[in-house]
């Protein structure tokens, strides 16, 4: 039986898929000014995997990401000036500068760091959640999200064997967007779907629509109770599908890295449109409340792009700070 | 395994720094490191355990032997043979308020965990502008002989040196052992502790209570006038072996064993070479972008004007480890390479 998601839930989600939307659209926009000199990943129309799954998570729960953590890193609470001026290279960035897009941190949020080596973060989701049971922290959980990509490394299925075997409280969430850069997962891995992967170290997989977020929220919502009641960890694939290229503001439709229909699709699917228009159906956000949520979003995204630009640049000796 | 008990024995030369004084309590190097963990586990809840059949009955040379039995399955682990996920998955436990002890025997099995500690472990303080630590230790141990070849006796700190951001480091004596294991732990940095098999039967005293040495610092082994002897590790015991034989021809060398690798005590090198005039570096591992090529450059650079002779180096040639025991002997440099050496450089052949 499904339950019910309260209004606030439902409110929550939006606000979230809406701020990472037009977080990653100002980021676009803004890019060509090459004020933000680093590589951005965005993961426009990839809003409700992280929303979703983040409205299970408390603050001292735990999440890893990936180079394509912005979504991931919003939807867990972190503020968005620090986020912001990490990618203009200020010292009031989340990393001083040192990070970049790809090195998203607040410690105190339950983000320890995101990393742009494929596959990476899984194994360190795993560390947290052996860190929690270590230290009798009952209850508190560990999220992996990471890509299709990640599937074709070896760590993906080391840490599927550990946690499994430790019973931790770990849920790897695999947005599954069909490109690993530009190669499709057809050339990458054989036709089983990723979930199938997780029977084999006795763990259950989910999939879901990563496109509809109350079908992310009931499955990452199961699977963080699992984690919760120490039942141990799920795997739980996402299907859904990035905006832009790989890396960087724009389309690569254009040159001919993946098909104009797939893209027009995929757009036609967008995961915020079809939220707005359940919300509005089911009559359980007034267009009202989405416009003052809507007008409340841009105020937040100014007001971190003008912080970030008008942070200021590190010293050149802060280069020797920090390697320790 | 024999080879473990006899080329021990064949490398037989206990006290080489001198016995200790008085009634001081001697530890060899396994137990020494066996000390040191036993320790740490005791004094902080942060710290667990964890490689490879580390709670076996051999307990990695001796060196965990009993560990599980007193501190529980939970904090001296064994692990599925799946070097990078689960240095993956200390470096996340270490990420979230854990101090974890990865344990390798061999330095071999390293390069499959190199992801996480080239682009993890080593780079996580600086990415994250130290807001986030990686407190972990990893220890791994160089083989040697009873035909180990090309796969179980790697000796490779200069690999891991090269990266900033992760500590390495190579006690040669059951005090430092002891000492570097427990600040490593303690500390804030990743860190790795290459052990040579060969020092595990060595002897000397070692304090009962925690103590720390810190990285980054040489220690003049043997103090003297004509030449300089670097070395790392077990080359420490060639090159005092060397310095008694070269005393014999009235020569006195200095022998500085370097401890740590990365950070390098330059200082250290720089003032003995200014001194003596002569340099030696004698590493275990291969010569090209080795650690005697950065023990030569840091001569070169700081205090050529005091060299009286070029800089030598004695390291692995540059082939892979053979098995075969004639082989084997030609492979490894020993105190008469030393010796031949200085003798050269002094020009008292």
């Amino acid at each position: 039986m499904r339950k019910e998601i309260s209004k606030d839930i439902l409110q929550k989600l939006f606000t979230t898929m809406l701020t990472i939307r037009t977080v990653e659209e100002r980021v676009a926009e803004l890019y060509s000014e090459q004020e933000m000199k680093c590589p951005v990943h965005l993961c426009t129309g990839q809003e409700a995997i992280a929303a979703g799954v983040c409205s299970h998570l408390a603050k001292d729960d735990t999440i890893f990401s990936t180079h394509r953590s912005h979504g991931h890193c919003i939807a867990k609470g972190m503020d968005l000036k620090p986020l912001v001026a990490e990618l203009y290279g200020r010292t009031t960035g989340c990393a001083r500068g040192k990070g970049g897009s790809m090195h998203l941190v607040a410690p105190e949020l339950g983000i320890p760091g995101t990393t742009a080596i494929v596959g990476g973060c899984i194994p360190l989701a795993v560390g947290a959640a052996l860190s929690s049971v270590l230290q009798g922290k009952r209850g508190q959980v560990s999220v992996a999200f990471f890509g299709d990509g990640a599937v074709d490394e070896g760590t993906f299925y080391e840490s599927m064997n550990f946690a499994s075997l430790k019973g931790l409280p770990v849920v790897f969430v695999c947005e599954n967007n069909n490109y690993a850069t530009n190669s499709p997962q057809s050339a990458r891995q054989p036709a089983v779907p990723i979930v199938d992967r997780a029977p084999a170290y006795g763990i259950p997989g989910v999939a879901a629509d990563g496109n509809d977020v109350l079908a992310v929220h009931r499955a990452a919502g199961e699977a963080i109770e699992r984690a919760r009641n120490g039942a141990g960890p799920t795997l739980l694939e996402f299907r859904t599908y990035r905006w832009k290229g790989h890396v960087g503001p724009t389309s690569d439709i254009e040159s001919g890295c993946r098909p104009a229909d797939e893209h027009e699709e995929w757009l036609r699917r967008c995961p915020l449109d079809r939220f707005k228009a359940y919300l509005r159906e089911k009559d359980l956000l007034s267009q009202h409340d989405m416009n003052h949520v809507t007008v409340e979003v841009e105020r937040l995204v100014n007001d971190a792009i003008e912080f970030g630009k008008k942070g200021p640049f590190p010293d050149a000796a802060e280069l020797y700070d920090h390697v320790w | 395994m024999p080879w473990t008990k006899i080329q021990a024995d064949e490398a037989g030369r206990p006290g080489i720094f001198g016995a200790s004084a008085g009634t001081a309590r001697e530890l060899s190097y396994r137990d020494a490191i066996k000390e040191a963990l036993a320790q740490a586990l005791e004094r902080d809840k942060r710290v667990f355990l964890i490689g490879e059949g580390i709670d076996d009955p051999g307990g990695v040379f001796g060196t965990t032997v009993g560990l599980k039995e007193k501190f529980g399955r939970d904090r001296v682990m064994d692990m599925p043979i799946a070097e990078n996920g689960l240095t993956g998955v200390v470096n996340g436990a270490a990420m979230t308020g854990m101090h974890p002890v990865m344990i390798h025997m061999r330095v071999d099995f390293l390069p499959m965990a190199m992801d996480q500690m080239v682009n993890h472990a080593a780079k996580w303080s600086y990415m994250t502008a130290g807001r986030v630590k990686v407190p972990v230790t990893f220890r791994a141990i160089v083989g040697r002989g009873w035909g180990s070849a090309a796969q179980h006796s790697q000796s490779l700190q200069s690999l891991f040196a090269h990266i900033p951001g992760i500590q390495v480091l190579m006690p040669a004596s059951p005090y430092d052992a002891k000492g570097m294991l427990l600040s490593s732990i303690a500390g804030d940095r990743p860190t790795l502790i290459i052990e040579h098999r060969w020092l595990y039967d060595q002897t000397e005293a070692v304090p009962e209570d925690p103590y720390f040495v810190p990285s980054g610092k040489a220690l003049v082994r043997r103090p003297g006038k004509d030449i300089t002897i670097v070395a790392t590790s077990y080359m420490v015991y060639e090159a005092m072996r060397a310095a008694a034989e070269l005393e014999k021809a009235d020569i006195s060398a200095e022998v500085i064993d370097l401890r740590s690798i990365q950070p390098l005590d330059g200082n250290a090198i720089i003032d003995s070479v200014k001194k003596t005039g002569r340099l030696i570096a004698a590493d275990m591992g291969w010569k090209l972008c080795g650690v005697s090529a950065e023990v030569a450059a840091i001569a070169a650079e700081h205090a050529h004007d005091k060299l009286k002779a070029p800089v030598r180096r004695i390291t692995l040639p540059a082939t892979p480890t053979p098995a075969s025991n004639v082989l084997e002997k030609a492979y490894y440099p020993t105190f008469e390479d030393i010796v031949r050496t200085a003798k050269e450089m002094i020009g008292n052949v």
